[in-house]
């Protein structure tokens, strides 16, 4: 049947990766070792292949004209090291005669050509792989010349029983060796892992409605970078919360006044829609409708600036492009007719990071504002001032009262100038909106007149670049 | 039981034949898978180990063939390299010769707990076996020399040929080394003993001392007085003699001690028998039986009254190949034939 893969866990990822590692770094140490081995064995063997040959070598004497050898026991007690090989011997004299040996019918033919030292050679002696050394010695006496041909050989037992031994030696310790190891990186990757799982066991204990920040003193830098970015996240969602809460709550408050006052208008004018009272009561009205219809645009436009301020990607944004349209998209005509309005704007382009609905309704506000409780004549503009890029609204007025500028930005913060077709939210836009871009708000006072700008950190690059 | 089998095999006992090489044939046993047996020890001083084995593998016909040493070894060769007619089990006295075939790759391998409870010199390669302990000794006849004048090592010997060569001329036997692979590898184990070995054959060839065959035969020529000294014959064969006349002394000097190798041929047709017949020979009841045949000598210094250092185990290593080299055996044969009137006729 089949069944899906378990999720691994970081403890077996870790330690697959050590084991594999570990194996890998085995297979080729146990190679290396396995090569190393296999050469002592053969050089320990070659030598006593090579003592042998030797033994018989100088056991040749010259008789009657004839090479006789006289075979030691030394030479076989030296094979004999390899207690369980086969040994080959063969003594040659000159056209390859032979003179003494194992067996005259084996012949074990050396690789040509042959050398005048001491030469080793491998070879099957009777089915069975083995190692042979081929030693010539050289006569001149006086009734014989020439050379005879020493070749001692032996099978690989004992070689492969010692390379095996070695190999046995060496790889037993690292074995324990690695089992050590193992056993050590499973406790080092449990205690690495430690905090991860204290942080999964404090995020499973919290309450999901719990959006405050989730500690991360003590944890790992790797794990505060992950905590600082939920923490972040969670932030935002928590502010989220709060502005859906005080936008429900601010429309609430914001609309019963007027609404109760449109009730009453309504009254009158219906109670008595043809005396003069009844007239006023049906123009009151219509401002009434009128600025609630404002105070509803302004309370969507504040809702829709916080929401996008932590949603909305981060863009270039031409400040000229937002000046040009808040200044087209203006109605004011309708809140100050006459009032003409200048735009003042350079060739170069005003790039700041941001999101060009909040930053047009921020902008929006302050045209809006200027011209309702400004002087003409009303200029807008946007330029690069020293790194900063500045969005402008200026004014010929005086400006508002100082106690209303210091507290620039507190939603509601209407005072008895405001008019009723006012909300007081229209600075709240602004604030939030240059906060949001990592910008201020700055208010100057002129002899000619009074200007409000937005200072936002100018973007290097335009889009595209 | 035993004595009921006893007759029956001696009923199946057929004549030889076979090739005139072989001296002798016995068969144990009537199963149906034969095993064919091939060896150098006699039968009767065999016969009731191999009793004792056909009885325990009634599926067996066993098929005992007695050889002369070098006919085996000529014959092993042969069947080695042309798989013609091997045996399943060969098992000889002259170690060298099958320390030869072993390594001419001619043996099968098997290894089991009883084979590897055997010390290093009684095994190599887990292809050839030792299962006797067999000691070189000189014996006397009692009748003509007593225990105080028979030489009891070899330097006593060697005095007593010095200074009473008349009475010992022509009556010190030893072994044939030519017709005796055995006779061979005494003599072989001596001449390695360097000075000991040339002054006996010096010796020998003063008083005119005869090399000739088989140890039955000159164990018997010793008893009926035409030897008074026989040297380096196999002690498993005096024991077995048992005739009150004749006397037996391990050399105080050195004694060779021999152990029977035993090998299965690599082309045996029914090598699981000889598996069968090697387990047998060395476990507990087969070693009893062959103590009793004089086949297994009690060599503790308790029995022998020899010291430890003067055992002289023939190992089972490929040192031997040494005995069986041409120009080495040349050699020795040169220096053998120059001191003995080697006696042909028996």
């Amino acid at each position: 049947m089949f069944r899906p893969p378990l999720p691994h866990s970081l403890t077996a990822r870790v330690l697959s990766a050590v084991v594999l590692i570990l194996v890998l770094g085995g297979v080729l140490v146990g190679l290396s070792i396995w090569a190393n081995g296999r050469l002592a064995a053969r050089q320990a063997y070659d030598r006593l292949l090579l003592g042998a040959a030797s033994d018989i070598a100088e056991s040749v004497r010259i008789q009657e004209g004839q090479p006789i050898v006289d075979l030691p026991v030394s030479a076989f007690e030296l094979l004999a090291q390899a207690p369980d090989d086969r040994i080959y011997y063969a003594v040659r004299g000159p056209d390859g005669r032979f003179i003494t040996g194992l067996d005259p019918d084996t012949v074990i033919a050396p690789p040509q050509p042959v050398s005048q030292s001491a030469q080793y050679f491998a070879a099957d002696l009777n089915g069975e792989p083995a190692r042979f050394v081929r030693l010539p010695r050289l006569f001149a006496e006086r009734d014989f010349s020439g050379e005879v041909e020493i070749v001692v050989g032996q099978t690989l037992l004992a070689r492969r029983a010692m390379t095996a031994g070695l190999m046995l030696d060496a790889l037993l310790p690292m074995a324990v060796a690695g089992a050590l190891l193992l056993i050590m990186s499973w406790f080092v990757t449990r205690s690495a892992l430690r905090p991860l799982e204290a942080m999964s066991d404090d995020l499973i204990r919290r309450d999901p409605y719990d959006l405050t920040p989730v500690a991360s003193d003590g944890l790992p830098r790797e794990l505060q970078v992950m905590i600082a970015a939920m923490n972040r996240f969670m932030g935002r969602l928590d502010r989220q919360v709060l502005s859906m809460r005080n936008l429900i709550a601010d429309t609430a408050h914001q609309l019963r006044t007027p609404v109760a006052a449109i009730r009453v208008q309504a009254e009158i004018a219906q109670a008595d829609p043809d005396s003069p009272a009844g007239r006023r009561a049906l123009d009151r009205l219509l401002n009434r409708t009128r600025s609630l219809g404002t105070l509803l645009d302004q309370l969507l436009s504040r809702a829709m600036v916080i929401h996008r301020i932590d949603s909305a990607p981060r863009l270039p944004v031409d400040l000229r492009e937002v000046a040009l349209e808040a200044l087209e998209q203006s109605d004011h005509e309708v809140i100050a007719p006459g009032v003409e309005v200048h735009l003042k704007i350079g060739e170069d382009p005003v790039w700041v990071r941001g999101d060009a609905f909040s930053l047009g309704e921020a902008t929006k506000n302050l045209l809006g504002n200027a011209l309702r409780h400004g002087k003409a004549p009303v200029s807008i503009g946007a330029s690069l001032v020293g790194g900063q890029a500045v969005l402008w609204v200026r004014d010929s007025g005086p400006g508002p009262e100082t106690s209303v500028s210091a507290r620039l930005g507190d939603r509601f913060n209407r005072n008895a100038g405001s008019g009723e077709d006012s909300s007081g939210l229209g600075l709240s836009i602004v604030k939030s909106t240059a906060e949001a871009f990592d910008g201020t708000v700055e208010m100057t006072r002129t002899d000619d007149g009074f200007r409000v700008s937005l200072n936002f950190p100018a973007a290097t690059e335009g889009p595209g670049a | 039981m035993i004595r009921f089998l006893i007759p029956l095999a001696l009923c199946l006992l057929m004549p030889g034949t076979r090739t005139a090489a072989q001296e002798a044939v016995t068969e144990f046993g009537t199963g149906p898978t034969p095993l064919l047996v091939r060896s150098t020890t006699d039968i009767g001083i065999i016969r009731p180990v191999m009793e004792q084995f056909a009885e325990q593998n009634p599926d067996l016909t066993i098929t005992y063939e007695q050889w002369g040493s070098n006919a085996l070894f000529q014959h092993s060769k042969t069947a080695c390299k042309t798989g013609d007619s091997p045996a399943d089990a060969v098992f000889s006295s002259a170690v060298q010769q099958m320390v030869w075939l072993v390594n001419a790759a001619c043996a099968h391998r098997y290894s089991s707990a009883l084979m590897q409870a055997l010390p290093p010199a009684r095994r190599w390669r887990d292809e050839l076996w030792g299962i006797t302990t067999e000691p070189a000794v000189i014996v006397y006849n009692k009748d003509r020399l007593d225990d105080l004048e028979a030489p009891r090592s070899r330097f006593a010997l060697l005095d007593a040929m010095r200074t009473r060569p008349d009475l010992l001329r022509g009556r010190v036997a030893t072994y044939d080394i030519a017709a005796s692979g055995l006779g061979y590898l005494f003599a072989y184990g001596d001449s390695l003993e360097a000075t000991t070995f040339g002054s006996l054959i010096e010796g020998f060839a003063r008083i005119d001392a005869v090399a000739t065959c088989c140890s039955a035969e000159i164990i018997r020529d010793v008893a009926r007085g035409r030897f008074l000294i026989a040297y380096n014959v196999l002690g498993s064969y005096v024991a077995n003699a048992q005739d009150p006349a004749v006397g037996v002394i391990l050399p105080e000097d050195y004694t060779l001690v021999l152990s029977r190798a035993y090998m299965i041929p690599r082309n045996a047709a029914n090598s699981a028998g000889g598996q069968r017949l090697l387990d047998f020979l060395l476990s507990p009841t087969a070693q009893d039986l062959l103590a009793r045949s004089g086949l297994v000598a009690r060599m503790d210094a308790a029995e022998t009254g020899l010291a430890p250092s003067a055992r002289r185990f023939i190992p089972l290593s490929p040192a031997l190949l040494v005995a069986s080299d041409p120009n080495r055996r040349a050699e020795l044969f040169n220096l053998w034939n120059d001191a003995f009137d080697v006696e042909t006729a028996r």
